[in-house]
């Protein structure tokens, strides 16, 4: 694969249509949108977070009293052991889950009491993430797989409106990271590292602040995941995009910005 | 919109699916078959029976009719107002009708209706249901002279032209007979001469010897018993003078030859130029239907038009008593209802009352109402003015053949409730198929929901897979339905021809081809219907995949 850094997206200039009609034109290099940051420059915040499993009535704590915090613009790595509970701190911070007892704060907010619908709003906007098995549907194209949170977010009207901009955004973010040639291709069609590629993008199209990423290179070889996070770096950089990554290899810890050691549910060290 | 798109994609890559829908398709298919089937078959058979019956019946159960019926009339127009536009009185009896087929009578027992020949037609469609076109644009019970049901070309010639022959051959039949018996009782008395002559010789001369002037002895011999051969030989003057006074005494009519009087002469029957008061006979009445031996369906006529059968009926009065009396077929009335066909026997009102001796008396008066007349409004309002006391029974045609209708509604509804149970099962095969696809989909179900899908947006992916899904089956199956619908007729053909099994036996039913009815209405509902069991069955799928944790689901493997 050719460097990807050359594949550079086009920049699109709102026509005069766009803005005589008065919807938002989506900026197509605007990776990241700027979230206010209270304290300052933290983007992210779990404050005592508890989370326990059950398992045939008897209760497995994962999290005894985790506090985290993850700065704007920065690459954050949680380390840990397999079964530390990095996994599912990411979840309680992705709002997946819900923690039994502690608060979670997103730009000053607090997002884990917040209702369904509005849980499913954040993560839709705000949040981007990205998984170990790429989590991409097998039923549609790499490129329907990155419209899809676009669908999610417009529903059937607001997505028939904007369809050329969406569409144009889709294209640019699959050109930014390398797949232009694989737009229209299922995605068993696809290598590990184009499907990661194509997981990026899905996760961007919705301009989040925050990219939570479930080892997104635990799947793939040295060079592959290098390469992806090559690109999670380059868009770190380009547009502060906060990254918050969830690793178990002190190597790729070592790339990012903060790293936060988990042990026995509970934060060890940072650093 | 992604969920419209995942909807489509699960339908274009999910071809089990479509198996699981087959049965909504036959189903409905079965369900537009069954009911228009049905409907063809009630409809038909209503309108029949509505023709026949008229609206309202108003009856009474006197032998002797009612006598004030004009009294009656009067008050029923004012009571039905502006919705009456016709009115007939009937006079009918139970009675017996003897057909005299090649010398056997055939017994049938017949519902004897006396009608009114200018008001019937206006409250029942009976004339339409006659064989002669012209009886069908105005009745009569005067024999025709040829004619009969020209469209049918099994139908023997009736009519003045078949009395006529038939009134030849019956005289030249007695004619026959008599001449017959005039030879025999020629016979005997030339044998009783011989007798004595021989008797005489006997005694005379003691010696038995053949007289030579007998020559007719030997010419009697010859003749036996047997059929004269030609008339010369009646005309031999091998008789003696007594015989052929005897003859003389016996030759031709006696009545016209004892007749004195012009009009005496007249009334004696002639059935040559004669006709008896004219009765129609329902078709079934005077006929057998069969199947010949290549198969056609056809009616073999014991009587036919023309021809003369005996009724036997009881008088009014105190004491009835049965009444005979000669009737003339001059048409046949077919309904295609066997019930009424088998029993119906029409004659003129007048001469009914004056054979039974009624006066005029009726036994009811029939009513037709404006179309979209209230029928039970109407009767209930007849009913307040004649109560049971007056033997008077006032009824719609509908409650005269309630027991009928009635069956056959039920039958509709138990098939229909059959059919849609079928329908139903088919919903339980859904519901399994979509059990698995949500199982299958759950780690899609968790990408979706980590994306920011809403519980809601989930269920009704599936939501409306199912709906795409029992459109799809439902929709094929209608147009299966009507498709078979269209062409029912050749379609049974077809199975017959390959079977051998008859599926719509015309003797039976007394259709030449099955009947249907294609109410869009009915069309719309059911598979609106099989729609609603398909959605209703992929409700508990979709509220499974909305419900799915999407942590659980993400892990799923």
């Amino acid at each position: 694969m050719s460097s990807v850094s050359e594949v550079r997206p086009r920049r699109r200039i709102p026509s005069e249509q766009d803005l005589q009609s008065g919807l938002p034109a989506y900026d197509m290099l605007e990776i990241a949108r700027p979230v206010d940051t209270k304290p300052e420059g933290c983007l992210l915040e779990a404050k005592q977070l508890f989370k326990a499993y059950r398992k045939n009535r008897h209760e497995v704590p994962v999290l005894k009293g985790c506090d985290f915090q993850a700065r704007a613009g920065e690459m954050t790595a949680i380390l840990g052991q397999s079964g530390s509970g990095k996994s599912t701190l990411l979840h309680l911070l992705g709002t997946l889950d819900a923690p039994d007892a502690g608060e979670i704060y997103f730009g000053g907010e607090r997002i884990d009491n917040l209702s369904r619908r509005r849980r499913d709003q954040f993560r839709n906007s705000k949040l981007g993430m990205i998984f170990q098995f790429y989590h991409l549907l097998p039923e549609v194209t790499a490129f329907q797989n990155v419209l899809l949170p676009m669908m999610i977010q417009e529903g059937f009207w607001g997505y028939v409106r904007k369809r050329k901009q969406i569409h144009e955004r889709s294209r640019c973010l699959l050109e930014r990271v390398g797949l232009s040639h694989r737009l229209h291709h299922r995605p068993r069609e696809l290598s590990g590292g184009e499907m990661q590629r194509a997981a990026i993008a899905r996760a961007l199209v919705a301009s989040p602040a925050l990219l939570l990423a479930d080892e997104p290179t635990g799947n793939l070889d040295r060079a592959t995941g290098n390469q992806i996070l090559q690109l999670l770096r380059e868009l770190n950089h380009e547009s502060k995009l906060t990254i918050v990554m969830v690793t178990h290899d002190e190597q790729i810890a070592q790339r990012c910005d903060a790293t936060i050691r988990l042990a026995d549910g509970r934060i060890q060290a940072e650093g | 919109m992604y969920r419209w798109l995942l909807c489509w994609r699960y339908l274009r890559t999910r071809y089990i699916a479509l198996a699981s829908v087959v049965s909504v398709m036959l189903g409905v298919a079965t369900l537009i078959i069954v009911n228009s089937v049905m409907d063809g078959f009630t409809t038909e058979m209503q309108e029949r029976m509505h023709g026949i019956l008229s609206d309202v019946v108003i009856e009474t159960h006197s032998a002797n009719g009612m006598p004030n019926h004009p009294v009656f009339e009067e008050k029923i127009r004012k009571i039905a107002g502006d919705d009456l536009v016709g009115l007939t009185t009937v006079v009918h009896v139970p009675a017996m009708v003897a057909i005299d087929h090649r010398g056997e009578n055939i017994t049938r027992q017949i519902n004897l209706i006396g009608i009114d020949m200018d008001s019937y037609a206006d409250v029942s469609d009976f004339s339409k249901y006659l064989l002669h076109p012209e009886n069908r644009e105005q009745i009569s019970f005067a024999l025709r002279e040829s004619g009969y049901a020209p469209d049918r070309e099994q139908f023997p010639e009736s009519g003045w032209v078949h009395r006529r022959r038939m009134a030849q051959f019956k005289k030249r039949m007695r004619e026959m007979q008599r001449q017959l018996e005039l030879e025999q009782e020629r016979n005997t008395r030339l044998r009783e001469e011989i007798d004595q002559a021989a008797q005489a010789a006997v005694s005379g001369h003691g010696l038995v010897s053949a007289p030579a002037a007998e020559p007719s002895e030997e010419l009697a011999a010859d003749h036996g018993l047997a059929f004269p051969e030609t008339p010369e030989q009646f005309a031999s003057p091998v008789a003696s003078e007594s015989t052929t006074d005897a003859l003389a005494d016996t030759d031709g009519p006696s009545v016209n030859a004892l007749a004195t009087r012009p009009e005496d002469v007249a009334r004696v029957f002639d059935a040559e130029q004669e006709q008896h008061a004219g009765i129609v006979l329902g078709i079934s009445i005077g006929s057998t239907r069969y199947r010949n031996e290549v198969g056609d369906v056809t009616d073999y006529y014991y009587v036919q038009p023309g021809d003369d059968v005996q009724v036997t009926f009881p008088s009014a009065g105190s004491m009835p008593t049965a009444l005979n009396e000669y009737f003339t077929v001059v048409d046949f009335y077919e309904s295609k209802m066997s019930e009424y066909d088998a029993t119906f026997a029409f004659v003129d009102i007048g001469v009914l009352q004056q054979f039974r001796g009624m006066q005029d008396a009726v036994s009811s008066i029939q009513l037709k109402l404006r179309e979209g007349a209230d029928l039970n409004a109407v009767r209930d309002r007849l009913r307040a003015e004649f109560p049971p006391e007056m033997m008077l029974q006032v009824n719609t045609w509908r409650d005269l053949q309630g027991a009928l209708l009635a069956a056959v509604q039920m039958e509709t509804t138990i098939l229909n409730i059959l059919l849609f149970l079928i329908i139903a099962v088919a919903g339980f095969g859904i519901l399994a198929t979509f059990f698995m696809i949500v199982v299958e989909k759950t780690k899609d179900i968790g990408i979706l929901k980590s994306l920011g899908a809403s519980g809601a947006g989930v269920a009704s992916i599936f939501l409306g897979y199912g709906v795409l899904l029992g459109a799809f089956g439902a929709g094929v199956g209608a147009v299966a339905g009507l498709v078979f619908v269209a062409n029912i007729n050749s379609i049974a053909g077809a199975l017959e021809a390959v079977t051998g099994q008859e599926v719509f036996d015309p003797t039976v039913y007394y259709f030449e081809t099955i009947p249907t009815i294609v109410h869009p209405a009915m069309v719309v509902w059911v598979t609106l219907g099989a729609i609603m069991i398909a959605v209703m069955a992929s409700v508990l799928p979709s509220i499974r995949a909305a419900r799915m944790h999407p942590v659980e689901a993400l892990r799923y493997e």
